[in-house]
């Protein structure tokens, strides 16, 4: 009798499963292929482009100042920062002096979105565990920086407020004591986190020893953000090319050694406090001054290659232009960090079952419309 | 390591046989651009093989030609003066007269970037060699590359469509790519 036989009846055999592309668990329209020998996973085939746009086609005939509104659309949870990115790029090239009020408060807002957007996945990650109570918690905390991001850009979500030059207009007169009341709020929200998810025995269980990636496939992967920094790999760009402000303030690279889902979760957990930390120390000195300085209505970056990181959420954000001096960038690539972490996620799966699956997927933090850009 | 020393590193590489006449030209030009042609190994007849310039961009760039291509690439991993370990971006180009990928890589241990750019002129079956084997990250890039520009990749594991579907005619990211019905052009 063949040794792989579960039982004398029933005859191990992989099979292809299908995972999405409207699996709730994949949190937008990614389908998996899986290859599986009954519970446990050999293969996890992505299959992409369900909603890909083709933005970087779409960035050759517009011009810079429509590409930034594009931006919102790849990684929508931090949208500020992807609109930061192709802002910083135009202005690296331009050569513009951008005026210090602008940078303090590009770097307060993207460190809002980044906790905003780790609030959402850390209700959506006890979701995908089975704690639905955690979505509540995570989404009404999320909820007070929408409000102040409403304030002041006029959007929730899809924000557009950097253009190429500083910012659309200029901040809204609450929004440092609004802020300041987040930030006084939060720091007692996290701990019930912790206390609500963090500690939970069959929480610690699914998560602890699961989908351990070491730091070696983390580099080789091009892994980024909390993904990479769980694996004990050093890469947060606001350490290593600071931007905008991120050089005038202190805060710690959250790292942890283990590089399995329960590092990733509590380096975003790390993170949230750093965010805040950050904020404080810029919210009481945001400087007077002009929030934006005047750009030609037409832009045309001088010929030659730009190319700008960022932090984002997710990771790494590069923005890659190749102009040849007229209005539209003759190519531009977005690095985008989800497209580099899905592409670890059969080498961390290979083995575990599908259940394992779902939580792994969830502490890389997939946004979809990032992956298809 | 500053790009300049990195520079001469990497020509160091690639020896050019007739480095001793011209070493004197290269001094006087070291922060101009540097388009000396070198040449691998004294056999070969094909000049212009490596091609380094840091004009119109923050990094160091380096033109290869595809046949040194994958040694070059080796050599950028592996050397421990350049630990290039973290491919960050790979991004495929369509140049007009030829098809081409660029690479920027960064050193996790010495944090210095630089990038790579290869080319083939075969626009129609354009195909260069995989760096799946040296960064993993390659895999998906690469297959991305062969969706949007038709570029094959030799060596590449599993070479199929990634966002497109098998059936799709043509490469959209290329500047010759007509679709009357997707493409709204202004």
């Amino acid at each position: 009798m063949d040794t792989t036989t579960v039982n004398s009846n029933f005859k191990s055999e992989e099979y292809f499963i299908n995972m999405g592309p409207q699996h709730p668990a994949t949190h937008g329209v990614l389908r998996l292929l899986l290859t599986i020998d009954g519970e446990i996973i050999k293969k996890v085939q992505p299959d992409l482009g369900y909603i890909h746009r083709s933005i970087e086609k779409m960035c050759e005939r517009d011009s810079y100042q429509q590409i930034v509104h594009l931006t919102d659309r790849m990684d929508y949870l931090s949208s500020h920062i992807n609109n930061e990115a192709v802002c910083l790029t135009v202005e690296n090239a331009l050569e513009l002096d951008i005026p210090e009020r602008v940078k303090v408060i590009r770097t307060i807002i993207g460190e809002l979105t980044r906790i905003a957007s780790h609030c959402l996945w850390w209700g959506v990650m006890g979701m995908d565990v089975g704690a639905l109570t955690t979505y509540f918690y995570g989404f009404r905390d999320r909820e007070m920086i929408n409000d102040i991001f409403e304030e002041t850009c006029g959007a929730r979500l899809t924000m557009n407020y950097n253009i190429p030059g500083g910012l659309m207009f200029d901040i809204h007169p609450n929004f440092v004591k609004r802020t300041k009341e987040f930030v006084t709020h939060f720091k007692t929200k996290i701990p019930e986190y912790d206390r609500l998810l963090t500690g939970n025995v069959i929480f610690q269980k699914r998560m602890k020893g699961v989908g351990i990636l070491t730091k070696e496939d983390a580099i080789s992967f091009g892994a980024s953000g909390p993904v990479g920094r769980a694996s004990g790999y050093s890469c947060d760009v606001r350490k290593h090319h600071p931007y905008s402000a991120l050089d005038k303030v202190t805060f710690n690279e959250a790292i942890k050694t283990e590089g399995d889902s329960l590092a990733r979760y509590e380096v975003r957990i790390m993170e949230m406090w750093e965010s805040l930390s950050i904020i404080e120390q810029l919210i009481d000195n945001i400087p007077e001054g002009d929030y934006k300085v005047a750009t030609n209505a037409v832009i045309k970056l001088p010929k030659g290659e730009y190319y700008q990181k960022v932090e984002a959420a997710r990771g790494e954000l590069g923005v890659y232009v190749i102009s040849t001096g007229t209005k539209n960038p003759y190519r531009l690539k977005f690095r985008s960090p989800g497209f580099s972490n899905l592409s670890l996620l059969n080498h961390i799966s290979v083995g575990g079952k599908i259940g394992d699956l779902v939580a792994t997927m969830a502490t890389l933090d997939l946004v979809i419309p990032d992956i298809d850009r | 390591m500053t790009n300049q020393a990195l520079q001469d590193l990497i020509e160091n590489w690639f020896p050019n046989p007739e480095a001793d006449k011209v070493s004197e030209v290269i001094d006087v030009s070291v922060t101009e651009d540097t388009s000396e042609e070198k040449i691998e190994t004294p056999e070969s007849v094909n000049p212009s093989l490596l091609e380094l310039t840091e004009e119109a961009s923050q990094f160091l760039n380096i033109t290869v030609q595809p046949e040194q291509f994958y040694a070059l690439m080796t050599q950028l991993k592996n050397n421990a003066d350049t630990h290039f370990d973290y491919l960050f971006c790979l991004s495929g180009i369509d140049w007009g007269e030829a098809l081409g990928v660029v690479y920027h890589l960064e050193s996790t241990a010495h944090r210095h970037i630089i990038v790579v750019k290869v080319k083939t002129e075969d626009r129609e079956n354009p195909v260069l060699d995989s760096v799946c084997d040296i960064w993993k990250t390659a895999e998906f890039h690469e297959r991305e590359v062969y969706d949007f520009f038709g570029i094959k990749f030799n060596n590449h594991p599993d070479l199929r469509r990634l966002f497109l579907t098998d059936e799709w005619d043509g490469f959209p990211l290329r500047k010759d790519y007509v679709d009357d019905i997707n493409m709204v052009i202004k």
